[in-house]
């Protein structure tokens, strides 16, 4: 250890430890609601704290432009994403009892045990190790950028190809799903299947022929009621 | 800054997560549940890259890249990930990946879930709409 380091303390810690400290307590426990909340939409929202506390962790750590993205992406358009996809699966406003699955005791046991153990080992491990945060910024726009074009480019345009072939990738999947849906196969199928089925969409629609209506579109369905 | 700090925090959400997308039922919630998984592993990888960036003579700054990577593979994580749960939910009228059991093997008689497993289309999506008109 150095010098420099020798008046580094558990007992005295910096006011940007105490930022960290709060923020990633904030962080945490958004993180825990979300994983916990039995209404599927708050979980969404407070998928937004957490991750904006992330960001304002990156911003302690002179991250700033991860900081920056993180938020344009994360917080900006996944959250929205999330949101959208539970808009159209029609998840259940308000409370929903059915949220966590019957193995929630197994699942917490395998959680805490991994947690114990991690943050056992990452104690024990960095426990005379600091961070040195005085000086330029690690993680400013000119150093980050300087560094992703000298260095990582060629992943930087392999990137480039993936995120092509996974937006061909999503319209092809949507786009699939609903050819498939008026495909007179599956009409036929849908129209000898039990009466079951045909009795609950003929209080819907009124008619056992057009059970497979119910199989449209959700956002026409949502535009129909 | 110590380096427990930003080490124990994204262990914990690591763990969060991990919680989440095992105890979760529906399918949304586990790409949310990925989700924090990833920052986790985000997190980590910006806080050694500036530990390592002042500490080493030159550096790559890998940790940041790799965190920039990480985001715009997410991203495209969740684009499919949302295009596969609505396929399936148009197709099944579920989210709800316990109820998703075509391909298990013998974990219930045939005949306790046949109607189900066998017609699920439109019987579980005309009771979804029910549900919610």
């Amino acid at each position: 250890m150095t010098l420099a380091q020798a008046h580094h303390g558990f007992l005295s810690p910096t006011g940007v430890e105490i930022a960290f400290l709060l923020v990633g307590l904030v962080t945490f426990g958004a993180a825990l609601v979300t994983v916990t909340t039995k209404q599927l939409v708050h979980a969404a929202l407070w998928l937004v704290v957490a991750l904006g506390g992330l960001a304002v962790e990156y911003l302690l750590l002179t991250a700033e432009f991860i900081a920056w993205v993180q938020v344009l992406i994360y917080v900006g358009s996944v959250v929205v994403l999330l949101l959208f996809g539970l808009m159209l699966t029609k998840a259940p406003i308000g409370h929903s009892p059915d949220a966590d699955s019957g193995n929630r005791w197994a699942a917490l046991t395998v959680a805490v045990a991994a947690a114990a153990a991690l943050v056992w080992v990452v104690v024990d491990a960095f426990r005379a190790t600091w961070i040195d945060l005085d000086g330029p910024a690690a993680g400013s726009t000119e150093v980050t950028g300087a560094s992703l074009f000298q260095n990582w480019v060629l992943p930087f345009e392999a990137l480039s190809v993936l995120l092509l072939a996974a937006l061909v990738g999503a319209i092809v999947l949507s786009r699939r799903a609903k050819a498939e849906s008026s495909s007179p196969p599956v009409n036929s199928r849908a129209a000898t299947e039990s009466s079951r089925s045909v009795t609950e969409s003929s209080d819907n629609s009124g008619s056992p022929s057009s059970a497979s209506d119910a199989r449209k579109n959700p956002a026409e369905q949502e535009g129909t009621r | 800054m110590h380096l427990a700090y930003p080490a124990v925090l994204s262990a914990l959400l690591f763990c969060t997560g991990l919680y989440g997308v095992l105890a979760r039922r529906n399918a949304i919630l586990i790409l949310m549940s990925v989700e924090l998984m990833l920052n986790a592993v985000n997190l980590n990888l910006v806080a050694f890259d500036v530990w390592l960036s002042r500490t080493a003579e030159e550096t790559l700054h890998s940790g940041q890249a790799l965190t920039l990577f990480t985001i715009a593979i997410a991203a495209a994580e969740i684009g499919i990930g949302l295009a596969i749960v609505l396929a399936v939910h148009r197709n099944r009228g579920t989210a709800d990946i316990d109820r998703l059991r075509d391909t298990a093997e013998g974990h219930e008689s045939p005949a306790a879930d046949g109607p189900d497993s066998d017609t699920p289309a439109t019987g579980t999506a005309a009771e979804k709409a029910e549900a919610t008109a």
